[in-house]
């Protein structure tokens, strides 16, 4: 799914990454627990997340995250917003809740990392 | 690929600039080329021990080392070490306050989640000895 049809969907502003939102997003996940956003797999995830502080960025840029969706319309400080520039990781504003943001997303067919993990397993049996 | 060396300092309690040095053990992996999955692996690595090192520990820093055939992070703090490193191997075990739980952290996942990403790994530490990691990823003959 395209990074412009997650922001149609999530009605969300677009705060950094405006250049970026042609960038393909294989799955979602949530999270306000950065540590098992490291726990993974996470490369080429849309990360929506209520945590509002400058470790979403590095944990997002450490663990491949693709770009990053602050939920109930929480505003990212300036640091933010900079190290997420710096990154090049595109960072979303959505008035939507953490549940009805995903619950949107996996309605118009983005599905979770599970999917991203039974696959691999698959393709290491076959 | 002539050997090199590579060491950045990691502050204790400096969370505003916590994570910067992994974000550089990435970046440096990134520039010599290898693959995205031993690049993530070893950032994570580097992440967890650094996030430990700032909200657990004392003065400490990353050597990262490549040769051909390996990534080795050693990572050290002078802190107040680990007592039981057995119990910090299991996965839930923590001594966080609330405060490192509300920044996303402090779920006792970080030395599993680094035993699980390494092909090896080996912890020293004790009481007042401060922690010293080991942690080595195979890159020999592997595409990613």
């Amino acid at each position: 799914m395209k990074l412009s049809h997650i922001r149609e969907i999530l009605k969300a502003e677009v705060l950094v990454g405006k250049e970026k939102l042609d960038s393909f997003v294989v799955t979602g996940t949530a999270s306000d627990l950065m540590s098992d956003m490291l726990r993974g797999p996470t490369s080429g995830s849309v990360l929506l997340t209520g945590l509002n502080n400058i470790q979403v960025i590095r944990t997002s840029v450490i663990s491949g995250v693709t770009a990053v969706v602050l939920v109930r319309n929480k505003k990212p400080t300036e640091e933010m917003i900079s190290h997420a520039a710096e990154h090049d990781l595109p960072l979303l504003s959505t008035p939507y809740t953490m549940y009805s943001a995903c619950g949107r997303l996996y309605r118009e067919g983005l599905r979770g990392v599970e999917k991203t993990q039974s696959r691999a397993q698959g393709t290491n049996k076959g | 690929m002539p050997q090199l060396e590579k060491r950045f300092e990691v502050e204790p309690r400096n969370f505003v600039r916590a994570g910067e040095a992994s974000l550089r053990v990435q970046r440096t992996l990134r520039d010599i080329g290898f693959g995205e999955h031993i690049i993530r692996r070893a950032s994570v690595c580097a992440y967890e021990a650094e996030m430990n090192i700032v909200m657990y520990g004392g003065k400490g820093e990353i050597v990262l080392t490549v040769d051909p055939d390996e990534i080795i992070l050693q990572i050290n703090d002078d802190g107040p070490g680990i007592e039981d490193i057995e119990a910090a191997l299991q996965e839930g075990f923590s001594t966080a306050p609330a405060e490192y739980r509300e920044m996303g952290f402090g779920a006792g996942m970080g030395l599993p989640n680094i035993k699980r990403n390494a092909d090896f790994l080996d912890i020293r530490s004790g009481r007042n000895k401060g922690v010293w990691l080991k942690i080595v990823f195979h890159s020999k003959g592997k595409q990613q």
